[in-house]
């Protein structure tokens, strides 16, 4: 046990340095330079320093005069010490932006995947139940609708219906108007409220690909002959459904939903950024764009870390639903 | 045959199995119609007992099959699997069920259970009864519902793979508790847990506690397999169907499974059902043989009669290619030809193309059964008298 933990956080590590390695190589090598455009629009000013004076001043306040490796090493000294730096854009540390905007995307992430999980497993289900029925055909073409659909579009139309034609919620953004004025219960039901659109178009969108994921896997699993072995035993089919196949579908889908961890802190650009939510997809988009190095990293370096943590939560959670898989 | 069929009308591809998407759908269709309907009668709630309510031809019987019919409906077309079959399987004695692989042996087990694959696959004439000692029961028209109680409780099973039949994430000893625990409510867990380890213990595993939570992957072929008995056991059912039990195993195996069937047949009081390939198994443990062929069954008789006074071609040659001891063969014999479609059935003895004893009258219509003794029947012309059609 302890060998296997220890190999996958060397693997891990690994993984780290090298992924950030190259996420900063290519951001260094981006053609948008956040200092080449805060140079060019100070060299533009009445009675400014000429543009070539400024750079250099600025690469040396940015420590951005070294090597791309040479600068990498450093940022991840730096990095390893828990100093992560302070974002150029924002203009505050990176990670006081990050808790600042994290929050809009976890709450946005984790409804989704409650809303996502429980639609999902339950229709994907009954349509195993009634292959090539009504249900398996209207549950198909919905899953393919919402796999098929760009977010962009989805999101435009439910704009269209519910915030334009029906007037039930705001158009844009987190929060109403007069949130400050609210107690801290108005406050949230104010961010629910403003989160609803959101949660629908990215519900929508998760729904399609797990219902089909979960409508094979129980499909192949109603074939095997266990299952015909507990019809056998004389167990209702409620039961040979909810007992014996179900934990068993059970198990390609802990993999599958662990997976999503990461995503949960990744953000979603395009949703959050049609619905002016400052999550982090939100921000981090910006701080690419722009070329801010700090952040930029950070957020990356984030993702990696998570999608390592949620590949051992997976291999751990895969054990516990499966007895024949021992870590070790 | 269809083949014929379509060569006269000189249109249609010559390929037997070709099927236009066209027909495919239209088929399918259909099927869907015939099919729904089934599910729709199967799967109703609060059934009145006498709807499926049935009496025993002979009560000394536990089961009788009356002119069983079970088809699929596949794309391609109906296929009758178990096409009017017959038989009774007395009290206490064992039925053993030969014929080569896709002959509807198991689906004949299967039907009796209600287990065959739906929706697809539907019982849809005859009748099967089972006697429950009081009452009886036309399984054909018994609900899902009603099944519950008869599954597992009055006629169990047990499968040919032990090694994908158990379910993998639940331990032995629960999966045994399970089916005791569903059929006798009022037990408590100590006593279905005493009942289980006795099962266990009955089976010939020694080590019962540790046996008790294992999961199935800690346990070898033949463990598992009589895991598999002891589930099928456990409710003292009166009827056991062991669908071809020893075949995924090996032969060591296979020797100590018999063994264990043959000490258990003497100490549980049920009719077994057993189906094989293996004619020395049931020549060894049946008191009775049905011969299918084809989903018909083409003879049947008790063990004696089959072995020792075969009649029908197929029988006989089944007979013929069975592998005998000490005796120098330079070949083993095997029976001509294979077994016909099962889609689209020609109106003849299904066996004439491939016999070796066919005449004028094999091209007449499917032979009735024939009687040679009282427990011993065929289906052959050529014990037919002559002015008999």
């Amino acid at each position: 046990m302890s060998k296997y933990l220890l190999r996958r956080f060397l693997f891990a590590a690994i993984i780290l340095i090298f992924g950030s390695l190259i996420i900063y190589t290519v951001i260094r090598c981006l053609p948008t330079s956040f200092i080449e455009t805060t140079a060019r629009q100070r060299s533009s000013m009445p009675g400014a320093k000429s543009y070539a004076e400024i750079l250099e001043e600025l690469n040396k306040l940015y420590a951005r005069d070294t090597s791309i490796l040479d600068g990498f090493f450093k940022w991840f000294k730096n990095a390893m010490q828990g100093n992560w730096g302070t974002s150029w854009v924002f203009t505050k540390p990176v990670v006081e932006k990050f808790r600042e905007v994290i929050w809009y995307s976890i709450f946005l992430n984790i409804v989704t995947l409650f809303v996502q999980t429980f639609v999902s497993i339950p229709l994907g289900i009954t349509a195993a139940r009634n292959q090539y029925g009504k249900t398996d055909y209207f549950v198909t073409v919905f899953s393919l609708a919402c796999i098929s659909l760009p977010t962009f579009f989805l999101a435009t139309v439910l704009k269209f219906i519910f915030a334009i034609k029906l007037d039930w919620f705001d158009l844009y953004g987190a929060v109403g108007r007069f949130h400050m004025q609210l107690d801290a219960w108005g406050k949230f039901l104010d961010l629910a409220h403003h989160m609803v659109l959101p949660v629908v178009t990215l519900s929508m969108l998760s729904i399609g690909g797990m219902m089909r994921f979960t409508r094979t896997n129980m499909l192949e699993v109603l074939n095997a002959d266990y299952i015909r072995t507990a019809r056998a035993k004389g167990l209702p089919e409620d039961i040979v459904i909810r007992k014996h196949a179900f934990r068993n579908t059970l198990i390609p889908l802990v993999t599958y939903m662990a997976y999503l961890i990461p995503n949960m802190f990744a953000g979603s650009l395009i949703t959050e950024t049609l619905f002016q939510i400052p999550g982090i997809g939100f921000v981090a988009y910006t701080a690419v764009t722009q070329g801010d190095i700090p952040f930029a990293m950070f957020y990356s370096f984030l993702t990696i870390a998570l999608t390592q943590v949620s590949l051992l939560i997976a291999d751990f959670m895969y054990a516990a639903v499966d007895p024949r898989v021992r870590i070790n | 045959m269809a083949f014929w069929n379509k060569k006269q009308n000189g249109k249609k591809s010559l390929d037997p199995n070709y099927i236009s998407a066209a027909d495919s759908a239209r088929i399918a269709r259909e099927n869907r119609k015939i099919t729904t309907a089934y599910e729709k009668k199967r799967s109703r709630k609060n059934v009145p007992e006498s709807e499926y309510l049935t009496k025993m031809r002979d009560p000394k019987n536990v089961v009788e099959f009356d002119d069983v019919h079970t088809y699929f409906y596949t794309d391609i077309g109906t296929v009758h699997a178990v096409d009017g079959v017959t038989f009774d399987i007395p009290a206490s004695s064992t039925v053993g069920v030969v014929g080569e692989s896709g002959c509807g042996k198991s689906v004949t087990a299967l039907s009796l259970m209600q287990l065959v694959q739906r929706p697809q696959g539907q019982t849809v004439k005859g009748e099967i009864r089972v006697n429950l000692g009081d009452k009886a029961y036309d399984i054909v028209r018994t609900p899902t519902e009603a099944m519950t109680h008869i599954r597992g409780n009055e006629v169990s099973m047990i499968f040919q793979e032990p090694m994908t039949s158990l379910n993998p994430v639940f331990r032995v000893g629960a999966q045994i508790d399970e089916v005791i625990r569903m059929h006798n409510p009022e037990m408590n867990p100590d006593q279905v847990k005493a009942r289980t380890l006795e099962m266990i213990n009955l089976v010939g595993i020694a080590n019962q506690e540790g046996v008790y939570g294992m999961y199935p992957h800690q346990l070898s072929g033949g463990m598992r397999q009589r895991i598999m008995i002891a589930i099928a056991l456990a409710c003292n059912p009166k009827v056991v169907i062991a669908d071809e039990p020893t075949t995924a195993l090996d032969v060591t195996i296979q020797a100590q499974i018999l063994d264990l069937f043959r000490s258990l047949k003497s100490r549980i009081n049920a009719s077994i059902i057993l189906i094989t390939h293996d004619l020395g198994v049931v020549a060894e443990m049946a008191d009775y043989v049905v011969v299918m062929y084809s989903s018909r069954i083409v003879e049947k008789g008790t063990a004696r009669e089959i072995f020792h006074d075969p009649r029908h071609p197929y029988t006989i040659g089944l007979m013929k290619s069975k592998p005998i001891l000490n005796k120098k063969v330079d070949k083993l014999y095997s029976i001509p030809g294979s077994v016909p479609s099962p889609i689209d059935m020609p109106n003849y003895c299904y066996f004439r193309d491939r016999c070796d004893k066919r005449f004028g009258r094999c091209n007449g219509a499917y032979p009735p059964q024939i009687q040679i003794s009282d427990t011993h029947f065929v289906s052959c012309y050529q014990y037919a008298p002559e002015n008999e059609k």
